[in-house]
């Protein structure tokens, strides 16, 4: 009897570990960031890129429904390939565009805005990358959509895509 | 008299451009301390200690300035985890999720420790 309830324990914690361990392999091990966090986005206060003076983010935040936060570089290759999408929902949708300049040089960053168009309403600096740090970003390009209250309500890493744009016009409509 | 105070100007210099120095080097460890408990997030298997990243760069740099303002070890990790979420930092929280985690060894630690004793002491 006491050898009966031994070894259906160990049974039991047997399974028990093969339940646990299977659970953990249906589990993707890479890091997947989040895209529908309920966090509010930071501001931030940096350097205007042509006119050279500080500006507060949340001054343009505050006073619009919704704003869209663009990290950009010139030297990155994606950002070219998603500038045309952001130039086209601008156009159709006058959405106030906030782009934040990623450790960019001012010549390459205007040279790339002058050939390319410029769908931002304010660029702000981010020289050496702390302010995308504190927005909790990955790299560039990444996009926000916030609402006045400055609250996350989408969040795209990586270049955006046509869809995501369809989605945005969608939820500012 | 003159002599004198310059010598006295010139130690007081001296100590206080030393004090700078060992000012700054001890943060410099304690970036590089932090850094090694941060797990680079677009660089998988390395810490933002190890990689030459952007990000991690950036991280390095977001950190010597949270411990010029005078953060604490602990307030930059909370503030990491507060951005980037628990998987930033390679210590796992004791949370209702990895409970698992903290309480399998001690269980397995028991059950052998009773296994071992029954074998031995018991018979």
């Amino acid at each position: 009897m006491k050898k009966k309830i031994y070894y259906s324990i160990l049974f039991l914690f047997f399974i028990f570990i093969f339940s646990v361990f299977y659970l953990g392999l249906d589990k993707p091990n890479s890091y997947t960031p989040n895209e529908y966090s309920n966090k509010n986005l930071e501001t931030f206060t940096s350097k205007e890129l042509f006119l050279n003076d500080e500006f507060n983010s949340n001054d343009i935040i505050e006073n619009n429904q919704f704003t869209l936060v663009n990290i950009w570089a010139s030297w990155c290759a994606p950002c070219r390939s998603e500038h045309s999408l952001l130039m086209g929902l601008k156009e159709k949708t006058n959405i106030n565009i906030i782009g934040l300049n990623y450790k960019d040089k001012k010549n390459n960053a205007i040279k790339f805005l002058n050939e390319l168009g410029n769908p931002f309403e304010k660029i702000l600096t981010d020289p050496d990358g702390t302010i995308s740090i504190a927005l909790g970003a990955y790299g560039v390009p990444e996009t926000f959509l916030v609402n006045s209250k400055s609250k996350i309500i989408r969040k795209y890493i990586g270049p955006l895509k046509t869809e995501n744009i369809l989605e945005i016009t969608k939820i500012i409509k | 008299m003159i002599k004198l105070i310059k010598i006295i100007l010139l130690i007081l210099i001296f100590t206080l451009s030393f004090q700078k120095i060992l000012y700054a080097n001890n943060n410099y460890l304690l970036v590089n301390k932090i850094s090694k408990n941060l797990r680079c997030l677009i660089c998988q298997g390395q810490s933002v200690y190890d990689s030459q990243s952007d990000f991690a760069l950036s991280i390095k740099i977001l950190i010597k300035n949270k411990i010029e303002e005078g953060k604490s070890e602990k307030q930059i990790y909370d503030y990491l985890k507060n951005q980037y979420g628990e998987w930033i930092v390679y210590d796992p929280e004791f949370n209702k999720k990895n409970i698992v985690l903290w309480i399998f060894p001690l269980i397995l630690f028991t059950f052998g420790g009773l296994l071992i004793y029954r074998k031995v002491f018991i018979k």
